[in-house]
Parts: structure tokens; sequence; C-alpha cells
């Protein structure tokens, strides 16, 4: 921590150390997950290539953005926004998956490629 | 800028505002308000990642099929830069915090050379799209020439991408066959060209599927937007850039710089998903 | 305790207050004060709902005979679209929140502003441009793709859809600011010693609205975002012929478009919690019980938009899930209504104007919901789909609902607004012609739905001439009414009675503000308390209003 900064009164002043070991660790996943589309895992690379992502998201949040530190409502506030994109998401992919089916092929016409 | 403060001691900050009571209350109030506003950027984004789910998920061969033309190493590159522009701007906000003046100019500038790096890199990603009609919706006409997949290119690293494929025609080169004319429905498609052939990323790119016009609509419109994005927060730098050359910030006011920060930390965080989903399609 | 003194107030009309502080077009068009800002949005928005109401009227004109009345079938497409669009976009949504909210919003919490006054201007600036590129699109010809975009015509019709949907963009910002603005306000601002449940229940309906206007509404911007880039680069993203999918489109649309539904509900409901508590001389009956429904209808709005999309292609599947959530929704209205109703219960009721109001709303949005649960089974929504039964239902939700407490609302913060007090008598007549002539207006467009009159045409079969002329003179009588109303309002203005701080004697501290407040709204420190504790006032013949009754301790 960083008490002896002399730093604002009512905010938290994150040190040098912490923002370069959360950028040394952010390079490495974007380098991790370039490599790792050469390895087939079948249908589980969209899922490592989200997950890694996911990982240097939360690390932004994290660190970068402070929510590590400042009031944790803004992080119920980011999480909510999060949820509504996840029920879109979800129910928009639930539904066309269904639908899909009921598609008559050639109904409008296509352009020609 | 600073409305009148009357009626309060005589020792308030320029910047505080007639309605709130301490420096503190405005900073939580507009540091929660940018919250809220990132949250209407995510959802923003959020439904460009819905229509992206919905499609890759219908209709998996386009993808798989036409992300061979985009360059990851290019993609890669803009990454990684845009992650040195999180750090140049985090530690920014730490200098506004503490009051250094001279050490706050230089991290602004370099995250905003950083930002007119992207966005030059993205430029020369479009310009290779848009010689090869590798475009949206009724624009799609990919030309008869020979077009190499970025994959087979991928060895040159900041060459320029449309040099490398003109150069590497023999190697994994592959003329954009026309789609097929048949009755075929939207819903079933084998995937030709993905699966077994496409080991290593250096698989032929195979017939291409129909409809790959979609997934370059879904690339220009997320790109692209998310582009906007990137030049608005380097409006905001310049602004920024500005007023602390005027030294109007230190450590009981620093809250634009924050505020700024958080917004440019998202527009990085959109672009750690956007790059995976649209780049590294195995 | 402080022994503030409602009369201690300068008096209403004649000293310095917001509207007379400074004077000048450009003291008013970039004033920080979210009173001003809040009148605006009044000016402005009413001169919306008179536009858009004549193209109601222009609609009703049409429809009185089978064929041709007035004019042709293209031009018909045009002004339903525009009727919508305009009702929807820049009244209704912005209606009671932006003007109305904005206005009393930092009085209610005892503050001198709300929390991001610039953000406020920016809103009502941002309101100014996006309805004037709206309105540019009639100069352009008029739309005619309904005020929903569907596509595939949206992107297919030749008119001009591009302005009207760059106009409804624009104005989303608008409406997202003013909500981020609000959440923000009610968290920051509150005074030490008012908790959230110390809050008057309009807040808390505001609240939610400002949720569902931050969550909700960015969808509707990149759903423009995509129409336009749809016409105008041929993005096909909902273009079939394009491989695109036009169902994506209703779930991007119905995604804000149902939440939609509750920025407008909510708020009304807010006014309705006040005026009926203030005109009952009760407590309010289930506070906690009003205040949690509020966050749920806007947490469940989230979750029912494909009830918009049964017979749309939509999955067998999600139709159900949707149908069954829907019916979720009404538990939480139903709550409210129940909270109402008990909160008249032996209560010493006032039939004044904005009460009147209330009534009407309580009866009339009654309907409107029931009918929601018919069109919200999926066996009858089959049938009703598209017919006048759901145009009956939405104008008894959003016209008998929202703008009958809009209307409670305005008169009932009417002289805290302008310092004015409107004609009383006037006020119940119109009230109540305006009821009658909605009823007459709507319900018959219930039977003519059950009968399988589909919305939106031009021309009908013979047989429902009656109904559609019956609908047509109720449609003419609710005009009187507005006429009516406008005509006292703006007398008001000039020839009101001065009004004191707290004519109705409500409890909440927007009443302990002169009337029209000061610039920086309190001229003492208001005192916190229960807003629904009516037991420390008396009336004060010499003004017409109540003021506080000193506490007995100061005076020995």
């Amino acid at each position: 921590m960083s008490k002896h900064h002399e730093g604002p009164t009512y905010a938290h002043v994150v040190p040098v150390r912490t923002l370069l070991g959360v950028f040394g660790a952010l390079m490495f996943l974007t380098i991790l997950t370039y490599a790792v589309t050469y390895v087939d895992l079948g249908a589980l690379n969209i899922w490592v290539a989200l997950g890694i992502a996911l990982v240097k998201g939360t690390l932004v949040a994290l660190v970068f953005m402070h929510l590590l530190w400042d009031k944790k409502f803004y992080a119920v506030v980011l999480m909510s926004a999060l949820l509504c994109v996840m029920i879109f998401i979800g129910i928009a992919l639930l539904d066309s998956g269904q639908y899909q089916a009921d598609l008559i092929p050639d109904f409008a016409p296509g352009i020609v490629q | 800028m600073s409305t009148p403060h009357e009626g309060r001691d005589e020792h308030a900050h320029p910047h505080l505002q007639h309605h709130f009571e301490s420096m503190a209350q405005q900073y939580d109030s507009g540091k929660f308000g940018m919250w809220l506003f990132l949250v209407t950027e995510v959802l923003l984004f959020g439904g460009l990642f819905c229509a992206y789910a919905v499609y890759r998920a219908n209709h998996p061969e386009i993808f798989a099929y036409a992300h061979q033309f985009l360059d990851k190493t290019l993609g890669g590159l803009n990454t990684l830069v845009l992650i040195v522009s999180s750090l140049t701007m985090a530690m920014a906000v730490r200098c506004a915090q503490l009051g250094q003046q001279r050490r706050l100019k230089q991290m602004l500038a370099a995250t905003l050379l950083c930002a007119c790096i992207f966005l030059g890199v993205k430029g020369v990603e479009y310009e290779h799209k848009w010689k090869h009609g590798l475009l949206w919706g009724t624009h799609y006409v990919p030309q008869g020439e020979t077009v190499a997949p970025a994959d087979a290119a991928g060895a040159a690293t900041t060459a320029e991408t449309t040099a490398a494929a003109a150069a590497a025609p023999a190697d994994g080169g592959t003329t954009l066959p026309h789609a097929a004319t048949g009755p075929q429905g939207l819903a079933d498609h084998s995937q030709p060209g993905h699966g077994g052939a496409s080991h290593g990323g250096h698989g032929p790119a195979g017939p291409a599927p129909r409809n790959v016009h979609l997934f370059f609509g879904i690339y220009f419109v997320m790109t692209g937007l998310h582009g906007i994005h990137v030049l608005a927060g380097m409006i905001a730098i310049v602004w920024l850039l500005r007023r602390s050359a005027a030294g109007e910030f230190g450590p009981e006011y620093f809250a634009p710089v924050d505020f700024v920060g958080l917004y440019w930390h998202l527009v990085d965080l959109i672009w750690i998903f956007l790059f995976p989903l649209l780049y590294l399609i195995h | 305790m402080s022994t503030h003194d409602a009369t201690a107030a300068p008096p209403a009309v004649g000293g310095e207050n917001y509207l007379n502080c400074s004077h000048g077009f450009r003291s008013w068009i970039f004033t920080l004060d979210h009173k001003r800002i809040g009148v605006m949005y009044l000016a402005s928005i009413l001169s919306f709902f008179l536009l858009g109401g004549i193209l109601a009227l222009l609609i009703r004109t049409e429809l009185l005979t089978p064929t041709r009345t007035l004019m042709s079938a293209d031009d018909y497409n045009k002004v339903f679209t525009l009727h919508g669009a305009i009702m929807i976009f820049l009244f209704i949504i912005p209606g009671i929140p932006a003007a109305l909210g904005n206005f009393v919003l930092p009085l209610m919490l005892g503050a001198k502003d709300v929390a991001l006054p610039r953000l406020n201007l920016a809103s009502y600036h941002l309101y100014l441009i996006g309805a004037l590129i709206a309105v540019l699109s009639i100069v352009q010809g008029g739309v005619d793709a309904g005020w929903t975009f569907y596509a595939p015509y949206s992107t297919t019709t030749n008119t001009a859809v591009v302005t009207l949907t760059f106009g409804v963009f624009v104005l989303g910002f608008s409406s997202v600011f003013t909500g981020l603005n609000f959440i923000v306000t009610m968290h920051k601002m509150r005074p030490a010693g008012m908790g959230w449940f110390d809050m008057p229940l309009m807040l808390w309906a505001l609240y939610a609205t400002s949720i569902i206007q931050v969550l909700a509404t960015p969808i509707l911007g990149i759903t423009m975002v995509l129409l336009i880039v749809e016409r105008v680069m041929g993005i096909g993203i909902f273009d079939p012929a394009l491989g695109g999918d036009p169902v994506l489109y209703q779930h991007f649309f119905w995604f804000y478009s149902h939440p939609a539904v509750y920025i407008m509900i909510l708020p009304a409901m807010g006014i309705i919690s006040e005026v009926i508590s203030v005109f009952s001389r009760k407590h309010i009956f289930g506070y906690r019980a009003i205040a949690y429904s509020s966050i749920a209808i806007a947490a469940f709005s989230f979750l029912v938009w494909g009830h918009h999309m049964f017979t749309s292609g939509q999955s067998d599947l999600m139709n159900m899930i949707f149908s069954a959530l829907t019916f979720s929704v009404s538990i939480p209205s139903a709550v409210k209504m129940f909270n109402w109703l008990s909160t008249m219960y032996k209560g010493s009721i006032r039939f004044d104007t904005p009460m009147i109001y209330a009534l009407s709303f309580m009866f009339l949005f009654g309907i409107g919901g029931l009918t929601g649960l018919f069109l919200g089974s999926l066996a009858t929504d089959v049938h009703l789909h598209d017919t006048y039964f759901v145009v009956a239902h939405f104008h008894y939700v959003m016209f008998g609902g929202t703008v009958i407490a809009f209307l409670a609302g305005l008169h009932y913060w009417w002289p805290k607004m302008f310092g004015r007090m409107y004609d009383e008598k006037w006020g119940r007549i119109s009230a109540i012609i305006i009821s009658v002539g909605f009823n007459i207006t709507f319900f018959t467009q219930f039977v003519m739905g059950s009968q399988g009159m589909p919305r939106r045409y031009y021309a009908y079969v013979d047989k429902f001439e009656p109904y559609h002329v019956i609908s047509s003179i109720g449609s003419y009588l609710m005009a009187a009414g507005f006429f009516m109303t406008a005509w006292y309002l703006v007398k008001s203005l000039y020839r009101g009675r001065p009004a004191p701080a707290n004519p109705w004697g409500g409890a909440s501290m927007e009443w302990q503000a002169a009337s029209p407040p000061v610039l920086h709204n309190f001229t003492d420190e208001p005192v916190g308390g229960d807003p629904y504790d009516y037991s420390n006032q008396d009336y004060d013949p010499a003004t017409g209003g109540y003021v506080l009754r000193k506490p007995e301790v100061s005076d020995r």
C-alpha cells in the first residue's frame, strides 16, 4: 500500500510495481492466447481463448480500473451490466438455435456472390 | 468551467461546484456517473457481441472460413499496443494523483501515441480488405485475383500484408471460389475446410461457404465502432493534455484524468475480447 | 431541531425565484439549473404531444369511413408511423422523468441540484438535436415503416428511415444521460439522515426507471446503428436477402423497447403513489412493498421482451418461457394497485384535479394491465396479435396509465413550478372529459380487435364502421378536453391565484420550498422526516395552503 505517498485523501494510489506486474501478465496472456491457436483443441479452442480474455479483462478491471480498491458497488454495477448482456445473448442464442430448423431454404432470394 | 461557489468557506477548491459539500463528494459522484456510462458502453457493444454469437453459433463455417483473411499477427500487435497504452494511462492517473506534472504529460502523450499506432495498424488492415473486396453485404466482391489467407502469410510480422500476400501465392494461397449456387438452405452446411485439414493453422481455405460477407459485416461494425471509441478517447486525451499543460491537476483534483482513464481501459477491455473472437478462430 | 416554518419562505409570487432571477434566451438555454431544464423539457414535450395528437386526430378522421376519407394509403402509413415515433420517443419516454422528474427530484431530496448539472443540460441539448433530426424526416417525406422499424421492410422502404432512426439514436443518449444523472443524484445527494427507505416513492420509481434507462437504452442505440448501417452500407445482418436474420432484429428492438414501456409507466406509478396518499390525507399503505415492487418491475422488465414476438417466428420454447415470465410482471404491478386502494381506505379523500386523474389512472391502468394478460397468454395472443385489441391495450397502459398520471403530476406540481394556482373547477371538468373521451375512443377498439379488425389498416370491412365512428368521436372529445386543459393552464400563468408553498398539504420536502422555488431551491435547510406523515400540518386560510406546525417545545 502507499500510505507514505502524498496522494489525495479520498482515493487510492496504485503502486508502480503493481501496475507493471499486471502489465507483464497481460502481455504474457496475449502471447499465450496467440500461441494456443496453433494447438488443435477442437471445440475447446474458443473457450480457452475466451477464458484467457476473461482473465485479462478481470486484471484490467481490478487493477487498472481500481475496482480492487474502490467501493464494491462499482463492481456490482459492472456485473449487472454483464448479467444483462448475458441474458440478452443467452436468450437470443437459445431462440435462434431453435428456429434455425424452421427456416425455409432460399425463401428469401439470396445474392449471387 | 467551475460554477461560483457562494456561501462556502474561503478555502474551497476552485473546481468545487456549488451544489457539492466537498471535493470527495464531487469526485465520488463523477466516478459513479462514469461507471454508469461505462455500463452503457458495455451494453452497446453487448448488442454486437450478441449478433456475433448468434451468427457464429448458427453458421460456424462462415467464421471458420472468413477469419483466415484477417492477419492475426497485426491483430496481436494491436492488442499489445493497447495494453501498453492502458499501462501508460494507469500511470498517468497515478501521476495526476501525486501531482507529478511532467510525467503526467509524458504518460498522456505516450497513450496518445499508442492510440495513433493502433489506428494506423487498423488502417493497414482495412486497406488490405478494401483492396481485395473483402467487405460487407453486397460490397463483398472478392477479386478474381489470388488472395492469400492471412494465416499463410503469418510469418511476415510487420511487413505490408498486401505485399506478403502478393509475394506468396503458391504458399497456401487460394483462389476464392464462388459460392455454390445450388438450393442450399441457410441452416444446413457441411463444413468443408474446417476440421481435419486445418491443423496448425495452415490448412487450405477450402471452398467458400455462403454468406461469407456476414462475417465481414460483423467484423467491420465491431472494429469500426471500437475504432470510433478509440478516436473519441484520443480527443479526450488531447483535452487532458491541454489542461495538464496548464497544471490543473494535482492530489486534490485529478478526477478528469481518472475518468478518461476508466473509459480508456474499457476500450482496451473490449478489444481484449474482440481480438480472440475475430482473429483467433480455430 | 430547527423550528422551520413554511410561511417563513418568501412570498410566493413577487420575490426573487428561479424564474425571474435572470433573463434572456441564453439564461435559459445554457442554464445548469435543474428546474429551468425541467421547464424547458416540459415545454418541448408538450409541443411534441400537440404534434403527435394532431397526427392521432388525422388517423381517427381518416378511419371514419372504410375507404379514403382524407389522405392516401401511403400518407396514412406515414401518419401512424410518425404518431407512434413522436409520442413514444419525443413525448412519453422523456415525459415524466425528464420534465417533471428533473424538476422535483432534487427538491424531494432537499438538494440544491442534480449531481451532474452539465450532463443534465447536455441531455436536454441532445433531446433538442434528436427531436430536430426526427422532425426533419417529415420534411424529407416521412417514414412509413411503423415506429418499430421492423426489418426487412425498414431496410427496403424508400422513405426517410435513416433520418428518423438517427434521431432516435440521439434521443437515446439524452435518455441515458437523464437516467444516469438521477441514479448518481439519489446515491450521492441524499441529505444526511435520509435513508433509502425515507425517500418519497416517486424517487424509488424514478430510480427504477433510471436503472432501465441506463441498462436498456444502449441496446436501442446499437439497433439503430445497425439499421442505419444496413440501409446506408448494405451490411446484411438483418436482411434475409443477404442471409441476415430479421427475427434477430426483433430481439434487438424489443430488448430495449419492452423495458422502455416500464420507463414510461414506472414514474407514472411514482406520481400516483404521491397523489393518492396526499389527497387521502393518509400515510401510504405498504411503503416498502411499493418501493420493492418498483425495483422488481425493473428487474422483470428485462426478461419478458419475447412476448412481442409470439407470432414472429420465435421458437416455441422461447414462446413458452416468455409467456410464463410475462405473467410474473403482473405481480408487482398488482402489489402497487392494492396498496393504493388500501391507502385510500378510510382516508379523507379530496377530489381535486390531481386526485381525479389518479383515480382515473387506477381504473384505466387496471383495464390495460388485465388485457395485457390476455395478450401474454400464448393461445389468445395468436388470435389477438396485430389487431385493434393490441392497440387498445397499449393505449390503455400508455395513455390511460402514463399520460393520465403525467397530467396528475402536472397539476400536482404546477403550483410549485410556476407559483400560480390553476382554475380547479375547469381542471376537474376537463379531467372528467378526458377520461370519458378516452374510454369512448379505446374501449370500442377492444371490441373491434376481438372481432378481428387488424391494426394499421387503411381500408376495412364495412361492419367495423360504427365502431370506428364511435372511436373517432371519442378522440374529438378527448381533444376538446386537452384544449381546455391547455387554456386554463396557460391562463393560470397570468391570472392564477398566487400559490402557497404547500397548497395540497404534501409532506415531502419539495413543499417546504417556496412556490416557485428560489434559484438554489431552499431558503432554509429543509426539515427531513416521514414523507407521508400529515399529522404535523395546519391549514392556513390566509394563504390557502398548509404550514408545518411548530414543535411544541419551542413555544415553551
